[in-house]
């Protein structure tokens, strides 16, 4: 963007761009704080007025608010842990030269495809199911008592069933940074008397910094907002209301717009107060 | 303390022979360069030596002692890649360090023989910085800090000049053969560029499609190159070839020639020929002569010669410098 002539034809053709985006992001938000305020219950008498920061007090003295937030920390946290851990792992193994590598890797990149309703229900219906699911039946060829997954163990199902649809993310981030690290590199470290291991440690990992960081980041995201899977198999029960799930049940249930719009102000500030967490203690990866 | 015995070692990778089974001797101390056109295994040949590659056949001996299944960390050597192949992550004191650490040294040994390296490589002042913040001269001094601090019994270079401008290049020439002359330590380097191997060799082993074509030192080579590869592979610019009548005058099937054991002569010489492009460099000009019968030959002149292009001149070369070969190619004594 040398002259000034291509820089105002450089703004010019930017602009569409930048107002969908802004109004993308600033209608609805708008939109929240505007009911937020207000008494508006659709079914019972509509909007009656202003109310101030009445729904702001009420959504964090609710009972179910704090263990809501605690729900969704666990899960992003857990789910985070496993997919990169994992990720790692799994993108270590697919880079060793192996027969029908090509075959293995779409495979491994395939869950990633399945939209999240539909993996919940599989891993509800086929895997889980108290009955005849197959871990159930697996369970039994052992003589051991089937585990009621989504009610005994919802929240570790929940993260399981996330995790599962994440890792083929994080593998395939963290594959692609692997094959970009220099042969050279674990040559010479390990002319310099580095065991494999070693070599992960000093080389490896240091080189996938950045992608995992890429990896968190993205991930953190999508999984504060995470709603399907919890919606399709336990309904918020059981201990698996995350803040999402409960800003729905506010809206839709209770048929409290305001509310629920409060709820949504909060959600913004939690997802702002953890990036801020996550760029101070990742983001200094991305420079350099 | 370093000697290097290769004992029949041949390597294939699948079916392609990329080392034919050949004999090497390099004794305790020496420089050897190997050299060769790109894919002549000169490269693969100092992996095999570095452990980086197994052997297909044969055998490799350091002091004696045969490591051909020994793992590369365990066999005494350090290498010098032609990437640098330098941590990224790590500044300039920890990249050094590295091989030190790996070995579970005590940190104020590691400390006092990074900064006697850092010292002998004039790196003090770059010790914190990262790999990315220095010139590819430093960064190339930075593998050579990491290769000496394990003091190994042998260095090998994987064409590590071959990243750095042309005056860099000469600058770090000097400076390797100077290091080698303080260590006195075997060095293993290898290189595509004859010049490299002239300079610093003390022994040059010329490679070709895998195969040893002839082992000497510098001078031997020029002057007397066993074949027609060698001959033409050493020396720079490289050396005229004639074939026919020119040839048979000389009892031989090709006949080779020096451009700096030509004589110009305005007419009476052997042969004649009008002046093509002129490469004038100051101290030298060569002269592209097209001569009748036998075609382009590079001539060395001094650098004042006045001539141009489309002259005709009149050549003849040294008869005590010319060098011929047989039919297949083998030098005739």
């Amino acid at each position: 963007m040398a002259t000034q002539q291509s820089r105002s034809a450089a703004r010019l053709m930017m602009a569409p761009a930048v107002v969908l985006l802004l109004g993308w992001m600033l209608v609805p938000l708008s939109m929240t704080l505007y009911f937020s305020f207000k008494k508006y219950l659709p079914l019972r008498g509509g909007d009656l007025g202003w109310v101030g920061f009445e729904n702001y007090s009420r959504f964090v003295s609710s009972s179910a608010f704090w263990p809501s937030v605690q729900t969704t920390l666990i899960i992003v946290g857990s789910v985070l842990l496993i997919t990169v851990i994992f990720g790692v792992l799994l993108a270590l193994l697919l880079d060793q030269p192996m027969w029908g590598q090509g075959i293995v890797r779409i495979l491994v990149i395939a869950p990633f495809f399945v939209m999240p309703t539909v993996s919940a229900l599989v891993w509800k219906n086929i895997f889980m199911d108290p009955v005849n699911g197959l871990f159930a039946h697996l369970w039994r060829v052992f003589g051991a008592e089937p585990v009621q997954w989504l009610s005994q163990a919802s929240l570790p199902s929940l993260i399981m069933i996330v995790s599962w649809q994440w890792l083929p993310f994080a593998t395939l981030i963290l594959l692609t940074a692997i094959q970009s690290l220099d042969s050279e590199q674990l040559e010479a470290a390990e002319m310099d008397g580095a065991s494999p291991l070693k070599r992960f440690w000093y080389i490896i990992l240091p080189h996938l910094g950045r992608a995992i960081t890429i990896v968190i980041l993205i991930q953190t995201i999508f999984l504060l907002a995470v709603f399907a899977e919890i919606f399709v198999t336990t309904g918020g029960a059981f201990g698996t209301k995350t803040l999402t799930y409960l800003i729905f049940q506010r809206v839709l249930e209770s048929q409290n717009v305001g509310l629920g719009s409060a709820g949504g102000v909060y959600a913004i500030i939690l997802a702002n107060i953890i990036a801020l967490f996550l760029m101070r203690i990742v983001g200094k990866n991305l420079d350099a | 303390m370093g000697g290097i015995t290769l004992s029949q070692v041949s390597k294939r990778f699948g079916t392609t022979e990329v080392i034919r089974p050949l004999d090497l001797e390099i004794n305790d101390g020496e420089f050897v360069v190997f050299v060769g056109p790109s894919g002549c295994g000169k490269s693969t040949l100092l992996r095999l030596i570095a452990g980086l590659e197994d052997v297909s056949g044969g055998a490799i001996l350091i002091d004696g002692n045969d490591v051909s299944n020994t793992p590369p960390a365990k066999r005494g050597l350090a290498m010098v890649f032609q990437s640098y192949a330098l941590y990224p992550h790590m500044s300039v004191r920890k990249n050094i360090a590295f091989p030190l650490k790996m070995a579970g040294m005590n940190k104020a040994e590691i400390a006092k023989r990074v900064d006697h390296a850092a010292h002998i490589l004039s790196l003090t002042d770059y010790l914190d910085r990262r790999p990315g913040q220095l010139s590819g001269g430093q960064r190339q001094r930075v593998a050579i800090g990491r290769s000496i601090v394990r003091e190994p019994q042998a260095f090998l270079f994987d064409e590590p000049l071959s990243n750095l401008d042309a005056a860099l290049r000469g600058n770090m020439r000097l400076e390797i053969s100077e290091l080698h002359q303080n260590l006195k330590t075997t060095m293993i380097y290898v290189t595509h560029d004859q010049v490299e191997a002239m300079t610093m060799a003390y022994k040059i082993v010329v490679l070709q499609n895998g195969v040893i074509e002839q082992v000497g030192t510098p001078l031997e080579l020029y002057r007397n190159p066993a074949n027609l590869f060698v001959a033409g592979f050493i020396g720079s610019p490289s050396m005229n070839f004639a074939t026919g009548l020119a040839a048979e005058k000389y009892d031989a099937t090709t006949i080779g020639f020096r451009p700096e054991h030509l004589k110009l002569f305005a007419e009476g010489g052997d042969w004649h020929g009008t002046v093509g492009v002129s490469e004038r460099l100051g101290s030298d000009t060569f002269l592209h002569v097209n001569i009748d019968g036998i075609g382009q030959v590079t001539v060395r002149s001094d650098g004042d010669i006045d001539i141009r292009y489309g002259d005709t001149v009149s050549v003849t070369p040294d008869p005590a410098r010319i060098h011929r070969f047989d039919a297949s190619g083998v030098a005739l004594q």
